[in-house]
């Protein structure tokens, strides 16, 4: 059995009633299927709003899905599990700490046990990693979007974590600082102390190309389901600059760029005619991310 | 110049205060309420008899009053304002007493805590009590419900005990809107001090006006008015201020 094995989960949230479904509520997702080997980087590649953030949360426990089941490491999930991180995209840090009180409290509901000293000491290692050795008392209100994502990323490393959850953690960053941002994860997620297994979603495809070592298309919905996870076998390290240039890397965005876009195509045939501008917003992201 | 209007303010309500004396036999002028007040003034601190004293010793008495009742309702009203943020239960099942007593008078209050406690100190205190707690409550209660999904991920993710994210994440979140509840709760409990030392009696700036009402001596209540109104505004400027600065955060 996979490391992560996740099996026809279906998930709906209660809906205006003209919204609703047989059951009440109106389905976000239908027979999601996904296994994750121990220590792979695996990309969930879809569109905004096409229910990637739920299927993210209920993998990590953050969310019960209303039907099929989610095993880690043999444990179904009921609830966060203990070895896990989570890297939101709005970073979900805490105001009123410092960046090393944040990763701090990380340190500390994982580790009771060690001494205040041992938790700063592990909290305060996790932020150098991350090039914020210099910045540990500040605030997050004192932090550039970037190295706020940084002190999130160094919180997540902080436990030792044996699976990572990544929900869009450099959606909210320019350009410059995700490529940056980018290899310091590569880095990191490779000099852990066991192999860390990722899950990230994203809706950029060089991102997932650079980072994974499967893509798995979310199509549209809704309800929107998985599709066939494909494989990026690069030789890593990877750059963008390479990416670019790599015939695997053409042939495999070419692979995930028509397999969105064939759902989406489907999913405008499906809806009425009202909503294909909203449907609009994918299409343009596709082709911005096919250049 | 940004004292110039507010003097200009002050300078016409006394001139509309000078006219109205002019046509009201009873009300005292400025310049007479001023002459018969000036002793209570000028010598602050001075003990002549029971309700006869200093307006600062007689503030005194009232902001000591306050300061309990204040306390009180603070005390009890922060952690129910907590348990009806986190438990929607609880709200449902108390929000519509809530709701019927919040609008209740002091006045119709002093009664009940004379019945209960047969003295008038702490029956003005519960009467204090009882009508400053609502906003402490329903700030606090709003602060908590305003804490962003964000925060609570945080603690789900973190897995926090229940204990760590009340003191890391919720108290931190909610204390801006608690100071903001506590400002105003102050500000009630000024107002009910003066309406229940009016019905006691108790010496203090309320009893003194009262006092001075029943021995005709006209222009002492407006010195008691003013009082109150100063008092009040710094009251309201301190709790302020310590607002700013926890929002600063």
């Amino acid at each position: 059995m996979a490391f992560i094995e996740v099996t026809r989960i279906a998930k709906g949230f209660a809906a205006p009633r003209h919204a609703r479904g047989a059951t009440g509520t109106r389905p976000v997702l239908r027979d999601v299927s996904l296994s994750v080997e121990r220590g792979e980087f695996v990309s969930i590649v879809g569109a905004m709003g096409s229910g990637k953030s739920t299927l993210l949360s209920i993998l990590a426990g953050l969310t019960p899905a209303d039907s099929g089941r989610v095993v880690v490491d043999g444990q179904t999930v009921h609830g966060v599990r203990g070895d896990a991180s989570f890297v939101f995209q709005n970073y979900s840090l805490l105001p009123w700490f410092t960046a090393l009180e944040n990763v701090r409290l990380a340190v500390e509901a994982a580790y009771p046990t060690l001494s205040r000293e041992g938790q700063v000491a592990r909290a305060r290692h996790a932020l150098e990693q991350v090039g914020l050795g210099d910045a540990l008392n500040r605030r997050p209100g004192q932090l550039s979007g970037g190295m706020r994502q940084r002190v999130a990323i160094a919180r997540a490393f902080a436990t030792n974590p044996d699976v990572l959850f990544l929900d869009e953690p450099f959606g909210a960053l320019d350009a410059l600082t995700r490529d940056t941002l980018q290899q310091d994860l590569v880095r990191l997620c490779s000099s852990t102390e066991r192999p860390v297994t990722t899950v990230m979603i994203t809706n950029s495809v060089e991102e997932a190309l650079l980072l994974s070592d499967w893509i798995v298309p979310m199509l549209p919905g809704p309800p929107a389901t998985l599709g066939a996870p494909i494989a990026v076998q690069l030789a890593r390290p990877r750059s963008a600059a390479q990416l670019a240039h790599d015939e695997e890397a053409a042939h495999v965005r070419a692979h995930v760029i028509a397999t969105l876009t064939a759902a989406l195509g489907g999913r405008a045939r499906r809806m009425p005619a009202r909503v294909d501008a909203g449907a609009l917003a994918p299409v343009a992201l596709a082709s911005e991310e096919s250049r | 110049m940004h004292m110039m209007l507010p003097a200009v303010g002050v300078g016409l309500a006394l001139v509309a205060w000078w006219g109205a004396s002019l046509r009201v036999p009873d009300l005292p002028s400025p310049v007479r309420t001023w002459e018969e007040s000036k002793i209570y003034i000028l010598e602050p601190f001075v003990k002549r008899g029971e309700t006869d004293q200093g307006i600062a010793l007689l503030a005194y008495y009232s902001l000591m009053r306050v300061a309990q009742g204040f306390l009180l309702g603070v005390v009890i009203g922060t952690p129910v304002g907590f348990l009806f943020g986190v438990s929607p239960l609880i709200t449902r099942m108390f929000d519509p007493l809530m709701q019927i007593m919040r609008p209740i008078s002091p006045l119709a209050w002093l009664p009940l805590g004379l019945v209960l406690f047969q003295k008038s100190e702490p029956a003005a205190l519960f009467a204090i009590a009882v009508c400053s707690m609502w906003p402490t409550i329903i700030n606090t209660m709003m602060g908590v419900r305003a804490i962003p999904q964000d925060y609570w991920n945080v603690a789900k993710v973190l897995r926090l005990s229940p204990t760590t994210t009340f003191l890391k994440i919720i108290v931190p979140a909610t204390l801006p809107f608690i100071f903001t509840g506590y400002r105003l709760s102050l500000g009630i409990a000024w107002l009910v001090i003066v309406a229940s030392e009016m019905l006691t009696g108790t010496p203090g700036v309320g009893g003194f006006l009262w006092q001075e009402y029943n021995s005709l001596i006209y222009a002492h209540i407006l010195l008691a008015i003013i009082t109150i109104g100063l008092i009040g505004f710094v009251l309201d400027r301190l709790m302020g201020l310590a607002e700013a600065r926890l929002r600063a955060v």
